[in-house]
């Protein structure tokens, strides 16, 4: 399942900001390592709660720092 | 005993559009040092390359009254003419009294009811929608609606946040009687269980007795999915009240707080490439009321809409609150 979910996190993150999704991976920090900055967060979370029919709380997003953080949380949420 | 009623109705709609922009250019370079960041970050964060800013000897009245005058010309009514001048404003240097009560008399409009509307950055679609509902139902001929703001006196330009975002500013239309509806039906709303959202701390009166500027805040991230997750659904809202056909569509002139908020929006409505997108704030900044008047005039101006034309316009902010309307280009 957490398979499913990064490639669905991927196809995201390279729909709103445009990074490769094979640079995806579960060890990048979406800031340092990917370069999507806090408005894309916004709208990456946005589309996660759409997609995984999850809700992600604005008090939760800074602690998705990195993409295992982020599929974690749909995990444990979904 | 019966009160009488207005015995006049009419179709509104826009009849002329002025506006005042600040002679003073303010480039990125000039606020990145304080805020320890740099050109570059603002416009990938925010799209502004520059904005103006007001002088000293400028405020809302002044700037709004040169707006306003242009307003007439362009719509070649006569000051005396005007029944209500309406200004939506958060930056007047006063509480009291209005500057609409101001720009009335500096243009000349001596009979001329005016108010202000506090409504920020949704003021000047809140300011139309009443100046709509004044002359569909007779209580007014002639209306002008300015949005003037000089948000440069009330930002705090060591936030990183919002130092860079504001910028000064006036537009302003003539409301008036038209052949066919010029204006559609308001889509608006508020939510003030966020209002700490957008705030300006400490408040004015607590300011004032601790001898402390009142200064604007804003929670950014949380604005910024507040304005793409309803908005989206505030202008689908406006586009299905306003008998426009798919297609229709002329130009989308929403407030210009970010282009990323734009560019969300335009996602999320599926505008096609003949849809002119506003996109002002690459050269004004975030002027608040003042935005969508501003952002109308550059793309007319340009050539990129015409009279006549219809345009969706959304204003959203402090409050929080938001208003919309389609209405056609003056």
């Amino acid at each position: 399942m957490s398979q499913d979910i990064l490639a669905g996190l991927a196809q995201i993150v390279n729909e709103v900001a445009g990074i490769p999704a094979e640079s995806v991976q579960m060890d990048k920090s979406f800031v340092d390592d990917l370069d999507v900055d806090s408005l894309s967060m916004v709208e990456v979370v946005m589309a996660c709660e759409d997609k995984f029919g999850v809700t992600i709380p604005d008090t939760e997003v800074k602690n998705l720092n990195t993409v295992a953080d982020a599929v974690n949380y749909i995990a444990a949420h979904k | 005993m019966t009160l009488n009623t207005p015995d006049t109705t009419a179709h509104s709609g826009l009849l002329g559009l002025g506006v005042y922009r600040p002679t003073r250019i303010v480039k990125n370079d000039e606020l990145a040092g304080r805020i320890d960041s740099s050109d570059e970050w603002i416009r990938e964060r925010s799209g502004i390359i520059e904005r103006r800013f007001a002088g000293v000897d400028e405020d809302v009245a002044s700037m709004g009254t040169t707006a306003a005058h242009n307003a007439l010309i362009d719509a070649g009514i006569e000051a005396s003419d005007i029944d209500t001048v309406i200004v939506a404003t958060f930056t007047h240097r006063y509480q009291t009294p209005s500057a609409a009560a101001e720009i009335a008399a500096n243009i000349g409009a001596v009979n001329a009811s005016a108010f202000d509307v506090g409504a920020a950055c949704a003021g000047f679609c809140y300011a139309i929608s009443v100046a709509d509902a004044l002359v569909r139902s007779g209580g007014a001929r002639y209306v002008i609606v300015v949005g003037s703001e000089k948000l440069s006196d009330v930002v705090n330009f060591d936030d990183r946040g919002t130092a860079f975002i504001f910028a000064d500013g006036a537009g302003a239309v003539v409301v008036g009687p038209t052949q066919v509806q010029g204006i559609s039906p308001t889509v608006w709303g508020a939510d003030g269980s966020s209002r700490e959202a957008i705030i300006m701390e400490p408040d004015t009166v607590t300011a004032g007795r601790e001898g402390v500027p009142s200064l604007l805040t804003m929670e950014g991230q949380r604005v910024f999915r507040w304005a793409v997750g309803s908005m989206g659904d505030v202008c689908k809202d406006v586009l299905a009240q306003s008998g426009l056909q798919p297609g229709e569509l002329a130009a989308f002139v929403p407030h210009q707080a970010n282009v990323r908020i734009t560019d969300a929006l335009v996602k999320k409505l599926e505008l096609d490439d003949s849809v002119v997108i506003a996109r002002d704030i690459h050269h004004a900044g975030n002027t608040s009321s003042a935005s969508i008047p501003l952002a109308l005039h550059a793309l007319r101006e340009s050539g990129q809409v015409t009279k006549g034309q219809p345009f969706l316009m959304v204003g959203f902010g402090a409050g929080l609150a938001f208003a919309g309307q389609v209405a056609l280009v003056p």
